[in-house]
């Protein structure tokens, strides 16, 4: 017989299921005096570089029915493109910028609501410029497996159309569901949908 | 060049027959949750390499220990009082420094501490249900707690968790993102559990039952569970072509 490998498999993931926020927003669900504030509430200050910007959103089921126990993760670029990360060689990120945010949406509504700055022009493995672009991070009960999306901008037209992820895509049809309208003045809108008409493009990554 | 710097390259493909499938009847929440086209596999980017950094100095001083986070001064939640330890790694056994672990629970009775939970099982007033931790350079961590209790779950009409703690879990890539559920050894509920099943084999499953561990008990004090998390590994870019200037 041959040598082994030895590798260990990476756990396997498990629901988040209804009750993710106690451990992830802990105040958000009146679970008041363990941490100051939940994690993941602030991603720019005052000082933070770049056009700010507001991305709303729900998450929808099979049936049209917004998700209100979910929890959405975003990570991106700073204005530069670069993330505050030591993975990231490049150089350093802004200071005042943390990259990551974290909503459990709206107890009502499900609508989750991310304050921050629109990110820069990242570069592809071989160098291209990817559009500017949010990753997102979704689970909830009834998701096995968290899922990742990427979130692009609808006024970045050009930048969108030499995207080389975008481009990588073969149903064409589907690739609005990665693109957030504007609604307004720095305002942006971004639904996912899991299943379904329209469903969000999810990848394997 | 150093083999720590070797290892920065893209994380091993997830293997998607080891984790549970998105769609999985038996966990009927599922049916409606789960994506009906394929995913869209992709090489990580830079997107996915990085990930945010959480530092030790965030870590309040009871944030591991859920038998005082929450508890009234001179009062203690009611429970079976454990530890529960290990180590975070990746697919090539290396100690993932660093990872920030958040964790939740139903307190001793199976009861939750949240607005939607409606089990007539007891809130503890001295038992939040939370805690954090990040792991050191070994990539070990350690907590103490109360251990939870089962609860029944609307899905089939008697269908009950086994006892868990959920863990979310932070690495050092986005991509590396899991939240899975550490369970505990001996525990007949496992196996007839509808969220368990989804995951689709026995050694899969067994990956995540912790076993009680001796050595590591506190006499007279709290019994330990020794529960390891592994991440995704990811691949040495010490051969691959590079980008101009990086």
């Amino acid at each position: 017989m041959q040598q082994k490998l030895d590798r260990l498999k990476e756990s396997p993931s498990q629901t988040a299921g209804p009750y993710v926020h106690i451990g992830c927003t802990p105040n958000f669900t009146g679970i008041h005096g363990i941490y100051d504030e939940d994690l993941g509430t602030r991603i720019i200050n005052d000082k933070t570089k770049g056009e700010r910007i507001t991305i709303r959103g729900r998450v929808f089921d099979g049936t049209g029915t917004p998700l209100r126990d979910a929890l959405i993760e975003i990570w991106h670029a700073d204005a530069n493109g670069i993330y505050p990360s030591p993975e990231d060689k490049r150089g350093e990120a802004d200071p005042n910028f943390r990259g990551w945010g974290r909503s459990p949406g709206d107890m009502e509504t499900g609508e989750f609501v991310f304050e921050t700055i629109k990110p820069g022009v990242a570069p592809f493995k071989d160098g291209r410029p990817m559009a500017p672009h949010v990753t997102f991070w979704v689970v909830a009960r009834g998701i096995n497996i968290g899922l990742q999306t990427r979130m692009y901008f609808s006024d970045e037209k050009a930048a969108n159309e030499a995207d080389p992820i975008l481009q990588r895509i073969e149903h064409k049809v589907r690739i609005p569901t990665l693109i957030a309208e504007k609604t307004g003045d720095g305002e942006y809108r971004f639904d996912i949908r899991l299943q379904g008409d329209g469903e969000t493009i999810f990848f394997d990554i | 060049m150093a083999d720590k710097d070797a290892h920065n390259g893209a994380f091993y493909q997830r293997d998607r027959e080891w984790h549970p499938p998105a769609y999985a009847p038996i966990y009927k929440t599922s049916v409606k949750r789960s994506p009906n086209a394929a995913l869209i596999s992709l090489d990580n980017t830079i997107s996915e390499i990085t990930g945010p950094v959480f530092g030790h100095n965030m870590i309040g001083e009871y944030d591991n220990d859920l038998i005082q986070n929450y508890a009234k001064a001179g009062e203690l939640p009611i429970g079976q009082r454990i530890i529960v330890h290990g180590r975070v790694l990746d697919e090539d056994r290396r100690p993932v420094p660093g990872a920030l672990l958040e964790f939740w629970q139903a307190n001793a009775g199976g009861r939750y501490r949240h607005k939607k939970e409606t089990y007539l099982a007891p809130l503890d007033p001295n038992f939040g249900g939370c805690g954090r931790t990040i792991t050191a350079e070994d990539g070990s961590y350690r907590l103490r707690t109360i251990k939870p209790g089962p609860y029944p779950w609307p899905n089939g009409v008697n269908d009950w968790r086994p006892a868990h703690i959920h863990f979310s879990v932070f690495g050092h890539g986005f991509a590396q993102r899991l939240i899975t559920q550490m369970y505990f050894e001996g525990d007949p509920l496992i196996w007839i559990c509808p969220i368990v099943k989804t995951i689709p084999s026995k050694e899969a499953i067994e990956s995540l039952i912790a076993p009680i561990d001796m050595e590591n008990t506190i006499p007279m004090d709290a019994r330990a569970y020794k529960f390891d998390i592994v991440l995704r590994g990811r691949r040495s870019t010490m051969f691959e072509n590079r980008m101009e200037g990086n």
